[in-house]
């Protein structure tokens, strides 16, 4: 049977991270569902938020701002003291990524340059053109590859294995062979990402469906701010292709069909660069109105920045609008929407990506310290990654050394394993039922109309429903034809029982928090509530059923105040 | 429009030999390869396999050959082929393991051979490093490489001598060559000094040709070959004086 000391899922920046922060005495094993640098990461375009004061108009920064800028665009959910910790370890964090190899982008002098972005008092985002999580990846990787990680990749872990609240391992599908592996564990973190593509509209990669965050919820930890689902104000429409926040950070104009800058109604002093939540909900608000184009989508102008600045700057950003959208942004206005891009939810962790099951670790997009809370600021999910990864990779090898795997574990991994596959069996030998792609089709739509940028209890009750139907379905899926080795139907089928139990933690969390906060905007309940709720949803299971706590937001110095742009 | 897809299919475990199999196809949107790809395994064929992750030409998961061209799925536009037919292979000078899926090892064992990470002398410098924007600039294109491999599978070179390690692999080099971060000393990487490294390139230039990020590795081979010229001259002076 394989064993290591330590299992990290997942090889994303936060994966790989806390793969090179693991003690290398230990025995480490990164496991992912594709090979690494086909993470979701790579796909971050925009930047890295640190304090470093290299942007002359930024010298007056410093990390206490930073952390100020994040907990005010978290609407005041953040817990303060995660906040703080992120973002005073953010520069000496970005000088690691550039000594491990990362080329950031230089202002004159050869400093790192740094671009405004969004709910930011300083321009503090640190980039590299507009692949910046593509480098890091990369670098990353490469100093993983120095160090000889060992990599499972094209594995998708199906399921922690723990007993009587002690970690034991993990079942694993192996696409190349088509089997289910146990793996021995004496801690594992998980760096699975985000949930992206249970909306029909995301600007997500294909894998991510967001099973990681289901398996913690099986094995019984509880589930943080699920509620919270951070829209990109700028996704490419139809494609819904992300155009990093970048392209307004370096002076991008967002005009609806008369050509009018409208954000001049929803954030006078910030315009473009307000927060994430605000400005989705005020594009989306002027395209309800009838003020966007066939009522989908509004522009985004980049044409008077020139075309030396967007080749310099956003050259992946120009490729991306002319490839899939057949616009060139340097002759005319690229034609954008909102789409799901992040949770600010996730596994429940506390700041050292522990949970309450002891060795088992999350960090990075699946993981809620809470720094994020209620919405998420450009810039701070690779720091996010960075800084949690790296803690959790510490942290985890700390907990290692006073832990053992003790008899017994084999069997019950064994078992787990040999459940796995069964029910793998049970959908090929089934004949008639219902299709993977259809029902992941339907649980979309249901999360796109009833759980999207403006919600109401009555949509919200629907969407329970219709949700807790399609998982009756799911009992009767079937894949047609036989399909075992390398097969995306079977690792749908595994990933969308966790998506099902995903979207009734996520939805629970929106009916039950009758307040508006950030991303969560409650057209029943438009003011934000602190007298009740500046506090964490907790859900988890509890005799098959969800059950809700809350948690006090920690407050250290900074009351919560009207959020104003 | 419809369109017929000829999709190789192959499972070395079951088949002989590999083999085309026709697809119908029909839609009325704006469709990529990969989307057409997914459609036909979803409606048609469970078992139909490829590589798929971002959709948006970043993580290099989809390389194929669609009509006899190198690109990525993802990027390619149904309608840019200009026909209805649609013939989809694996790519070559790789192993197949199942259909569109093929054996990237030796690809990566080709970039492991050129030690792909930053060697900075010590520990990092107190507030970092300076350096300015335009030496940056100078590995600007080939950090933009996605290590899809289609110039691996395209290069004329590696197909008869599977010991060449290929352009990314070069270009990689040349990229932490450039680097002013980068002390690694000639003896890491005068191995690259022979037929199987910088010299083997036929200078056929399908790599510039096929990359989907307009890297154009071959001039990262050119790169790497005038500075083993120049370390050549170097260590010569520096012997006699």
């Amino acid at each position: 049977m394989l064993s290591h000391d330590v299992v990290i899922v997942g090889g994303g920046l936060a994966g790989l991270m806390a793969a090179l922060a693991i003690d290398p005495k230990l025995s480490l094993a990164v496991v992912s569902r594709v090979h690494p640098l086909r993470s979701h990461s790579v796909a971050a375009q925009g930047g890295i938020n640190a304090a470093l004061g290299n942007n002359p108009n930024g010298r007056e920064d410093n990390w206490e701002k930073h952390a100020y800028d994040t907990i005010k665009g978290s609407d005041f959910l953040a817990d303060q003291d995660a906040a703080e910790l992120m973002c005073r370890r953010a520069p000496a964090a970005i000088l690691e990524l550039e000594h491990l190899g990362v080329p950031f982008s230089r202002f004159p002098g050869g400093v790192i340059a740094q671009r405004p972005f969004g709910g930011a008092g300083f321009p503090r985002t640190c980039y590299a053109a507009d692949r910046t999580g593509l480098v890091i990846l990369h670098a990353l990787f490469e100093q993983s590859v120095r160090r000889q990680v060992k990599f499972y990749s094209e594995a998708l872990v199906t399921k922690l294995v723990a007993e009587n609240g002690r970690l034991v391992g993990l079942t694993v599908f192996d696409l190349a062979t088509g089997e289910v592996l146990p793996v021995r564990a004496r801690a594992v973190i998980f760096a699975t990402g985000g949930y992206g593509r249970v909306y029909l509209r995301t600007t997500n990669a294909y894998i991510n469906h967001g099973s990681g965050i289901g398996m913690a919820y099986r094995a019984g930890v509880a589930l943080k701010d699920m509620e919270f689902v951070q829209f990109h104000p700028t996704a490419i429409y139809p494609k819904n292709i992300l155009i990093s926040e970048a392209a307004r950070g370096e002076g991008g104009y967002l005009l609806d069909n008369r050509g009018r800058r409208f954000m001049a109604d929803y954030a006078p002093s910030t315009m473009e660069l307000a927060p994430r939540d605000i400005v989705a909900r005020a594009i989306q608000t002027e395209i309800d109105k009838g003020n966007g184009f066939e009522r989908e989508y509004v522009h985004l102008d980049l044409r008077h920045l020139g075309e030396k600045k967007i080749n310099k700057r956003l050259p992946s950003i120009r490729e991306i609008c002319i490839k899939f959208a057949g616009v060139d942004p340097v002759y005319a206005p690229i034609p954008i929407q909102p789409a799901q891009h992040y949770s600010m939810g996730g596994i429940d962790v506390d700041q050292h990506g522990a949970t309450s099951l002891p060795g088992f670790y999350a960090a990075g997009e699946c993981a809620c310290v809470s720094v994020h809370g209620a919405n998420r600021l450009g810039g701070n999910s690779l720091l996010d990654t960075v800084v949690f990864g790296k803690i959790a990779g510490e942290a985890v090898s700390d907990y290692v050394q006073g832990s053992r795997a003790r008899d017994g574990d084999e069997k019950l991994l064994l078992d787990a394993a040999a459940g796995e596959k069964a029910k793998i069996a049970g959908w090929l030998a089934r004949s008639q039922g219902f299709r993977a792609h259809h029902l992941l089709n339907n649980l979309k739509i249901i999360m796109s109309e009833k759980v999207g940028l403006f919600r109401t209890r009555r949509q919200l009750e629907e969407a329970l429903e219709a949700i807790r139907e399609i998982r009756e379905d799911y009992g009767r899926a079937f894949v047609s034809g036989r399909c075992l080795r390398y097969s995306q139907a079977i690792v749908n089928l595994i990933e969308f029982g966790y998506m099902v139990d995903l979207t009734e933690v996520i939805t629970l969390g929106a009916l039950q928090r009758e307040e508006t906060r950030g991303s969560h905007y409650r057209l029943d309940f438009t003011k934000r509530n602190d007298q009740h709720w500046l506090k964490h949803t907790l859900l988890s299971l509890r005799d098959g059923r969800p059950a809700v706590d809350y948690r006090d937001v920690r407050v250290t110095k900074y009351q919560p105040e009207a959020r104003k742009y | 429009m419809r369109y017929s897809f000829r999709i190789l299919r192959f499972d070395p475990l079951e088949d002989k030999r590999p083999y085309f199999q026709e697809f119908a196809y029909e839609t009325n949107e704006k469709k990529s390869i990969l989307e057409a790809l997914m459609d036909i395994r979803n409606d048609q064929d469970c078992a139909l396999s490829f590589r798929y992750s971002c959709r948006e030409a970043v993580c290099g998961s989809c390389g194929l050959v669609i009509n006899g061209k190198f690109d990525l799925a993802c990027r390619t536009m149904l309608e840019s082929l200009g026909t209805a037919l649609v013939v989809i292979e694996p790519l070559p000078n790789l192993e197949i393991q199942k259909d569109l899926i093929v054996d990237m090892e030796p690809f990566w064992r080709a970039l492991y051979s050129v030690e792909p990470y930053l060697q900075p002398a010590g520990e990092r410098p107190e507030g970092g490093y300076r350096i300015e924007d335009r030496v940056m600039e100078r590995i600007d294109k080939y950090v933009s490489c996605i290590l899809c491999g289609l110039c691996y599978s395209a290069c004329p070179v590696v197909s008869r001598d599977e010991r060449y390690i290929g352009a990314a692999a070069l270009a990689k080099l040349y990229r932490f060559i450039k680097d002013p971060r980068d002390k690694r000393g000639y003896k890491r990487w005068f191995r690259v000094n022979t037929e199987a490294g910088a010299w083997g390139c036929d200078t056929v230039f399908k790599c510039n040709e096929v990359c989907p990020r307009y890297v154009r590795p071959a001039d990262g081979i050119e790169g790497v070959r005038r500075a083993l010229v120049g370390a050549k001259i170097t260590r010569l002076f520096k012997r006699r004086g």
